[in-house]
């Protein structure tokens, strides 16, 4: 009897975001290199700025850059909890608001004001910007632990192309991530 | 023939004391790390961190005003004490505003190497983030109060080393913060010099000297090239000018 090959296991379907962050997290984990490839034989590409996707698919892994900074944060966070089974907090501002959140001690209407109106070299009567497609600041830029559940936090700004690929590969053998000292940074 | 010294046990390992001798002393001696923050090994102990919670019997103790006695055995790791010493780490971490990535001390801080070493991968409670003033009024010394842990070193490093009275930690609970000994409140005001210890000692990045934060760059600093546990303790937290 001719027993059928076993099919190829499932790939993972990995998505990624940056909230209020500087794009610098994914930069670092495009710095895996050529372990992209080999990251390629494992994962499928769901949303992500790397496939463009604009929605946000049933994931086996979401890995969510950046903090809170406005309401459509909130919303896109919330979605990628709801369809990623492991929710990944990567890098500070993700975990502690980081740079973002150096404005909290601020009130956010001052600070409009400060940035749209009253800076040198305006046009004569500027306004802060109200077009309703803008989504709404927040009053402080929060991590986003404080509103979803995260399974795993990678730390660094950013953490290290290697910290991504440690992380990635315990993740994607069913391990506990551990990072070690090297790989663990705060900055 | 001269007797030994008496010993307790530290996670198993025999380490010596000297008679009056605390259990974090004797450790350090002995180049055993106890997790800490308020003890330095030139002051009395503070007892305000609780970062060097043992365990002895069914007691838990700090280390740092815990005299040694022969026979104890005193556990230091182990699940459930360092589960806690990761809350305390996490605490305070959301109690100031510790972003690292622009602290000039990041790498060369014993908070941030004990939260790497503990495996603090998040702050897990909710941030603060405090309203707290940076004071640039001193020409040589920052004072940066959203990174104070109130350790008191500086406290103890003024009044019992510097022979001034640079510092002092004022108010209660969580209202408590540190205070400059001058009649404005602004460090400039005092008689601080930037090679006093209390300028020194701070084991985070809220006191540092001013034109030497990149001096040694990020990725060569003190606890990027090993673990705090797997390094001596050192004398001050900044070496001086
Ligand atoms: S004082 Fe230490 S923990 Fe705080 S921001 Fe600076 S490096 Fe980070
Ligand atoms: S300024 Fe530094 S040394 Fe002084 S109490 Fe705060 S953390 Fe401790
Ligand atoms: S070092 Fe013992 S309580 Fe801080």
């Amino acid at each position: 009897m001719n027993a059928a090959p076993p099919p190829a296991p499932r790939k993972l379907r990995l998505a990624t975001v940056s909230l209020a962050g500087c794009f610098g997290c994914h930069m670092s984990f495009l710095d895996i290199d050529e372990r992209l490839f080999a990251l390629i034989e494992r994962v499928e590409f769901d949303r992500s700025p790397l496939t463009d996707l604009k929605a946000v698919g049933r994931c086996d892994i979401g890995l969510v850059e950046g903090g809170l900074c406005n309401a459509e944060n909130v919303q896109v966070l919330r979605e990628f909890r709801a369809h990623c089974k492991t929710l990944v907090a990567v890098g500070a501002c993700a975990i502690n608001g980081g740079l973002p959140a150096q404005r909290n001690h601020l009130r956010i209407d001052e600070l409009l004001r400060a940035v749209y109106q009253q800076r040198d070299g305006l046009a004569a009567g500027a306004q802060v910007p109200d077009d309703p497609e803008l989504p709404l600041p927040l009053n402080r830029v929060h991590p986003i632990h404080e509103v979803v559940h995260i399974d795993y936090s990678l730390p660094g700004c950013p953490p290290s192309a290697d910290a991504f690929w440690q992380f990635l590969t315990d993740l994607m053998a069913g391990r506990t991530p551990q990072l070690g000292h090297g790989l663990m940074h705060y900055d | 023939m001269t007797p030994a010294a008496p010993l307790f046990l530290l996670d198993g390992h025999p380490v010596p004391f000297k008679p009056g001798e605390t259990l974090i002393e004797a450790a350090t001696r002995a180049g055993r790390h106890i997790p800490h923050l308020c003890w330095h090994p030139g002051f009395a102990p503070h007892g305000s961190c609780r970062l060097c919670m043992v365990a002895i019997g069914e007691r838990q103790l700090a280390a740092c005003s815990t005299a040694a006695e022969a026979g104890l055995e005193v556990r230091l790791h182990g699940e459930a004490l360092a589960a806690q010493r990761r809350t305390l780490l996490q605490l305070l971490f959301v109690e100031g505003n510790h972003f690292c990535p622009s602290c000039e001390r990041s790498g060369a801080c014993k908070l941030q190497a004990e939260a790497c070493e503990a495996g603090v991968e998040g702050p897990h409670f909710e941030q603060l983030y405090p309203d707290r003033p940076v004071d640039a009024s001193h020409p040589d010394v920052l004072l940066d109060l959203n990174r104070c842990i109130l350790c008191g070193l500086c406290v103890r490093a003024s009044a019992q080393h510097d022979g001034k009275a640079v510092f002092a930690l004022g108010g209660r609970g969580l209202g408590t913060q540190l205070v400059v000994g001058s009649a404005s409140g602004r460090l400039g005001d005092t008689d601080l010099a930037a090679s006093d210890l209390a300028a020194r000692i701070c084991p985070v990045g809220a006191i540092l000297p001013k034109r030497r934060g990149f001096a040694v760059p990020i990725g060569q600093r003190r606890y990027d090239a090993a673990p705090i546990s797997a390094l001596p303790e050192t004398d001050d937290g900044m070496p001086p000018p």
